[in-house]
């Protein structure tokens, strides 16, 4: 049986699993105050529920995801040649991102790309982090409720115009007859336009100017939250402005933090627009690369593994990011 | 004394520079969408035109984006509400073990970067609607692979907007329906459902937006079709005139009365309901006499 | 119509928890009956297994004679007022009225004529278009039950339902629950830690204490005759003399208490040297020493004034607490705070029970 047929025997599996962990879990505890699923719902809308959310988890998410990762271990192959003796079970494409198959040498190109957006990933979340905590303390504990309101107004109505028009917009803003440049120019800072496009800033700039309302959310409202009373008690006991952000505030607002960073951090690394459209021509972003092997290379097996590189990169950050702050997943997530 | 004010002059700066980071590059935009010459210029400014605007409208591919853009939305709402509602339903029910793991797959999606389940869908549906040649046709369609690769992250976004009002239902009134004779069916129409309405519709509003702007999956879903944002993305890509200024100018104005609309909403919401306590108010002191 | 509720051999567990031990009982149709006991007693519990929330580890609950098995709570003849009313926000109050004739697929011309008529009885006529949210406490209390009469169930059930109201409007409040059930005729099954709800309004109570009913009778028997040391601590204030049964014959027996020899009446039939309380209310103990009447000396710890009584606080020598209620116009001597005083009473009023767990106080 072809390996990919045997993604779909996981529905059945799944379903059979739950039925007996249902069935082992009423026999547990007979609790005559849990009432049991079917009679809390009626058994028309009980059977509904499952069908959607069965529907979903398995249609939109598990089996996908499977999907890719089995497609990611086959060869590359025009469609009257798979399901045949040369569709096999093969390492070959995640091989391909260390040693590259035209050549034989180590990859450096693409391993390189991976490092570099991941590195700039975490640069970019850095600075939003730093960028926006002042910001999101003002606001949840230090402005008056008429200033917020309209503070949060004024950050909300830019995020609704597309990433891809910000993007576009911070480039016009670099290019060598943009305004920055005419500005430094005209100041007589720079005799000559600088490419800011060529030397990355432009990517640095767009990504992180992409993100800030995502760290911006978690961070104030993990903030607000925080009892305003032990700000002024530190402050009564004499603790200076700093050791308050230290020792009250920022382990308070831990939750907020991983929250906001993962996301950035996530979000850049896999970001399409920025690195499309704000990168120089030799800027290599990892998430290009996967886009090529797809549009360009129509390579889907390849594109598939380098994606699920993608994906356990982001997965390492993500719980390394949780163990660092001692964040249970459920706290981060809003 | 003298620190507090420079405390508070850097505050100020600061809160200027945050917004002159946020604001600058669109007005600058904005400001190319009213110039004249073919290329977005924001200085030397020639002359005021709005020329900008009118080829925006007569531009086919955006118009078409747009359009596919609309469908999408609804699309993947009509599907994400209930999923979303489904889930959450279950996900209190459910007892502690299965919850967490449950929890885990649904909020995945939102945690897997755009990229991946663009390109998880588009290969695991072109095989299941490959079987037959007719499923094929009908589809697999770019319109239809949008729909389902952007429902699987914004059913998870739906969940979460529906739990948070969930779990402040008050049980009681589920029991006292069913007291008075209602069937399990009758009890989620009459009582649930208007209980979740406002969740439901900020999850439908959250829902249609991030459908509408979503770009990373899309891009590889939507096939051979466009929406307005892959359409956008193509223009930027190949260099183009202000017209993007000029969308950018009216999405901006668009937000901007929303914005306003809904604060108008909000104050008269709040009128509304010191309205009732006051009612209250004055219904305990006429009882106690 | 009404209809009578049984309960045969009731017991209801939770995991290791036993919340109601083998309740039997026969409730007569068209009764006020009150469960009255402590929180924690297992009166919730048995209330949410009459109505259907709960089924019963064993035995079996029969209203009108029909066994309730396997029926939910939106079949059974029933209608239950939550203790936090459980009103519906949403609605209006002649919707929240209507609401169990709706479900029943009522037209709405009729199911407003019937909002109306209940509007009235409750006394808040035309005030239907009201939200919830708008009424006062007592109000809301009212449109509840006005929203459970509307089903016209056979039986009524209220979970505290004055709890939650200030000392006025609970005093009000009882007189109108008692006319209301009396006009309508149907079974009312009440509960409340309150006695004085429960005395005021019942026709008949069971005293129920961890899950166990000690007593179900009117409220002057549970009163002036309590089976249980139980009931005769918990159903208004009394005092408890702790001892061993000296003296018994037919009716009366003397016990040996800390205070000396005390003589009462003996319907529980104790012999000598069983361990016994005996039970004397404050307002039965008199100051003074006479020749007729049992008594003893204790020292006056305190003297509270209460509007229409006086309270003589006293101690016996094993620092237990005696109260003697003196009403206002009963006359007598209020001794001084710190003396002796001597203490009597009246042996008939005295009650003799078996050693046993007595009301947390």
């Amino acid at each position: 049986m072809s390996s990919r047929l045997f993604v779909f025997i996981v529905p059945f599996v799944v379903i059979a699993l739950f039925w007996a962990m249902a069935r082992y879990e009423s026999k547990l505890a007979h609790d005559p105050n849990h009432k049991g699923y079917f009679e809390r719902n009626g058994m028309t809308l009980g059977l509904i529920f499952i069908f959607l959310v069965a529907l979903w988890t398995l249609f939109l998410v598990v089996l996908p995801y499977l999907y890719m990762v089995v497609e990611s271990f086959h060869p590359r192959l025009p469609l009257p040649k798979r399901g045949g003796p040369e569709d096999y079970l093969t390492i070959a494409q995640y091989k391909s991102f260390f040693v590259s198959p035209s050549d034989n040498q180590w990859n450096t190109n693409h391993m390189g790309a991976f490092v570099f957006s991941l590195i700039a990933s975490v640069a970019v979340t850095i600075f939003n982090l730093a960028f926006c905590y002042p910001l999101a303390y003002f606001m949840a504990q230090v402005g008056s409720v008429q200033k917020v309101r309209l503070l949060m107004l004024g950050l909300i109505v830019p995020y609704w115009v597309n990433e891809i028009l910000r993007a576009f917009s911070m480039r016009l803003l670099l290019t060598s007859k943009g305004l920055i440049n005419q500005l430094l120019m005209w100041t007589g800072l720079t005799d000559a336009p600088i490419d800011f496009l060529y030397n990355n800033t432009g990517l640095y700039l767009g990504l992180s100017y992409g993100y800030l309302l995502i760290m911006m959310f978690p961070l104030y409202n993990a903030i607000e939250s925080l009892d305003k009373n032990q700000i002024e008690a530190a402050r009564d006991l004499g603790a200076p402005w700093w050791k308050i952000h230290r020792d009250v505030v920022i382990p308070y607002a831990k939750p907020g933090i991983a929250s906001g960073c993962t996301m950035v951090f996530m979000l850049a690394a896999g970001s399409l627009a920025a690195p499309q459209f704000l990168g120089g021509p030799n800027t290599l972003w990892f998430t290009s690369i996967v886009y090529d092997f797809f549009f360009q290379a129509f390579n889907w097996p390849r594109g598939s593994a380098y994606a699920f590189i993608l994906l356990a990169a982001c997965m390492v950050f993500v719980l390394g990011m949780l163990r660092l702050f001692k964040v249970k997943l459920g706290e981060a997530i809003r | 004394m003298s620190s507090k004010h420079v405390m508070k002059g850097m505050l100020a700066f600061y809160i200027l520079i945050f917004f002159l980071y946020l604001f600058g590059p669109l007005l600058v935009m904005g400001v190319t969408a009213f110039n004249t010459p073919n290329y977005p210029q924001a200085y030397p400014f020639e002359s005021f035109t709005l020329d900008w605007f009118v080829k925006l409208w007569n531009h086919r591919a955006m118009m078409e984006g747009l359009q596919n853009s609309f469908w999408i939305g609804i699309g993947v709402v009509a599907i994400s509400v209930p999923v979303g509602l489904a889930a959450s339903i279950m996900m209190n029910q459910i007892y502690h073990r299965a919850r967490g793991l449950f929890y885990l797959v649904t909020v995945s999606p939102l945690l897997t970067p755009g990229v991946i389940i663009g390109i998880s869908t588009v290969i695991f549906w072109k095989d299941v609607m490959g079987v037959t040649d007719v499923t094929k046709a009908l589809f697999y369609k770019g319109i239809v692979l949008s729909i389902l690769g952007q429902s699987s992250f914004v059913a998870a976004y739906c969940l979460l907007i529906i739990m948070a009002r969930l779990t402040r239902f008050d049980r009681a009134q589920e029991e006292a329906a069913l007291d008075l004779g209602a069937s399990n069916p009758q009890v989620f129409w009459h009582i649930l459902i208007p209980f979740l309405k406002p969740a439901l519709l900020s999850a439908s509003v959250i829902g249609f937006l991030s459908s509408f702007e979503n770009y990373n999956t899309t891009t590889f879903a939507i096939l051979a079709d466009k929406t307005l944002v892959t359409v956008l993305a193509g223009e930027v890509r190949q260099g183009t005139t202000p017209v993007l200024s000029a969308l950018a100018v009216i999405i901006i104005a668009i937000s901007l009365l929303g914005a306003i609309i809904y604060e108008l909403l909000k104050r008269r919401e709040e009128t509304k309901a010191a309205q009732i306590k006051e009612n209250a108010r004055l219904a305990e002191r006429g009882e106690a006499v | 119509m009404s209809a009578g509720v049984d309960l045969e051999g009731v017991t209801v567990r939770f995991g290791n928890f036993t919340a109601v031990d083998n309740a039997n009982l026969a409730i007569k149709g068209g009764e006020f009956f009150s469960f009255l006991g402590p929180s924690g007693c297992g009166k919730t519990t048995i209330l949410r297994t009459v109505s259907g929330f709960l089924d019963p580890s064993a035995g079996r609950v029969k209203i009108g004679g029909q066994d309730m098995v396997g029926i939910g709570p939106n079949k059974r003849p029933t209608a239950l007022i939550f203790q936090n009313l459980a009103l519906f926000p949403l609605m209006t109050v002649a919707d929240n009225i209507a609401y169990g004739l709706r479900v029943r697929g009522i037209d709405k011309k009729t199911r407003r004529k019937k909002a109306g008529e209940l509007l009235d009885l409750i006394a808040l006529p035309g005030q239907g278009d009201k939200l919830v949210s708008e009424l006062s406490g007592g109000q809301k209390q009212r449109v509840a039950i006005a929203r459970a009469l509307a089903v016209e169930p056979k039986v009524l059930l209220l979970d505290e339902p004055l709890s939650a109201l200030d000392l006025k409007l609970r005093q009000h409040m009882r007189n109108e629950l008692r006319a209301i059930q009396q006009r309508v005729g149907i079974t009312f099954i009440y509960i409340t830690h309150d006695q004085g709800e429960a005395l005021t309004m019942s026709d008949r109570i069971a005293v129920m204490s961890d899950g166990v009913i000690e007593q179900v009778a009117d409220g002057k028997t549970v009163y002036d005759q309590p089976e249980t040391s139980f009931v005769a601590s918990f159903v208004g204030e009394n005092n408890g003399f702790p001892g061993l049964v000296a003296k018994a014959d037919a009716t009366m027996a003397v016990v040996e208490t800390a205070m000396g020899s005390l003589r009462g009446r003996n319907p529980k039939g104790l012999k000598d040297g069983d361990k016994a309380i005996v039970f004397v209310r404050p307002e039965s103990l008199r100051m003074g020493k006479g020749k007729a009447l049992e008594g003893f000396t204790a020292a006056v710890k305190n003297v509270a004034f209460e509007g229409n009584a006086t309270h003589v606080f006293l101690q016996g020598p094993s620092k237990k607490n005696i109260t003697v209620t003196i009403g206002r116009g009963q006359g007598g001597d209020i001794p001084a705070q710190g003396s002796m005083a001597d203490v009597q009473f009246d042996p008939d009023l005295a009650l003799i029970l078996p050693e046993g767990k007595l009301a947390r106080e």
